[in-house]
């Protein structure tokens, strides 16, 4: 019911909305988000993160979303290594009641897990890797919560 | 009193190591003290110092640079988080 994992592999979008919506008969809401891997100029990104504390971290925001909302289930996966671009990076599943918990759930843990969760990127260009620089308006969404 | 000290991302790599395990002095009783004697240490610790945007761990969670340390602890040092 709250699903935390960290993998380097892929997941199935389908299979874990399926799976939060069939968490209870009394699922009403599923709302699920899915960050991807922008091309363009970008070859490959590389995702380290901090073992351990990337799980905690991430418990700890689905503790405080289910303190926050009415809840039914929660799935956050994040991917980790050598991603290309248009691959999947991160899920972040909501089930509740009504919609209106799903989705405000669903935003928080997303903004709150890019400025609080351990994880950095390492993108590459053309023969060149650089880390990705931490925005000012991803703190900003964070601030919102 | 020692603690296991780790760096992370573009910090690790302006780093001479990933890791270390470090006896502090009498004195260093905060985050901001360990930053200040660690970047201390010599040109090739100096990012600990320099680098503004800086954030840290302590025990695996997120703390404030005025935290205490303690004997056993785990610290982290790292740049600004990037994930999702």
């Amino acid at each position: 019911m709250w699903t935390v994992r960290v993998q380097i592999e892929d997941f199935d979008v389908g299979a874990e909305d399926e799976r939060l919506q069939g968490a209870s008969p009394e699922v009403g809401a599923v709302v699920s988000f899915v960050g991807t891997v922008r091309g363009g100029e970008v070859r490959s990104m590389t995702l380290e993160h901090y073992p351990g504390m990337t799980e905690k971290s991430l418990e700890a925001l689905v503790e405080e979303a289910r303190r926050r909302w009415s809840l039914i289930a929660v799935t956050v996966i994040h991917r980790v290594g050598r991603l290309m671009p248009g691959e999947r990076i991160v899920f972040v599943g909501v089930a509740s009641r009504h919609r209106a918990d799903a989705f405000a759930a669903c935003e928080f843990l997303i903004d709150r897990l890019k400025t609080e969760a351990p994880f950095w990127k390492k993108e590459e260009t053309e023969g060149v890797a650089r880390w990705v620089e931490a925005r000012e308006s991803d703190e900003k969404r964070a601030r919102r919560w | 009193m020692a603690v296991r000290v780790l760096y992370f991302a573009a910090l690790r790599d302006a780093l001479p190591l990933a890791e270390e395990s470090v006896a502090l002095p009498a004195g260093v009783e905060t985050m901001a003290a360990l930053r200040a004697w660690l970047g201390a240490r010599g040109e090739a610790w100096a990012p600990l110092v320099t680098w503004k945007t800086l954030r840290c761990a302590r025990n695996q969670a997120l703390c404030a640079w005025d935290e205490p340390v303690r004997d056993g602890d785990e610290v982290a040092f790292f740049p600004p988080v990037t994930g999702g």
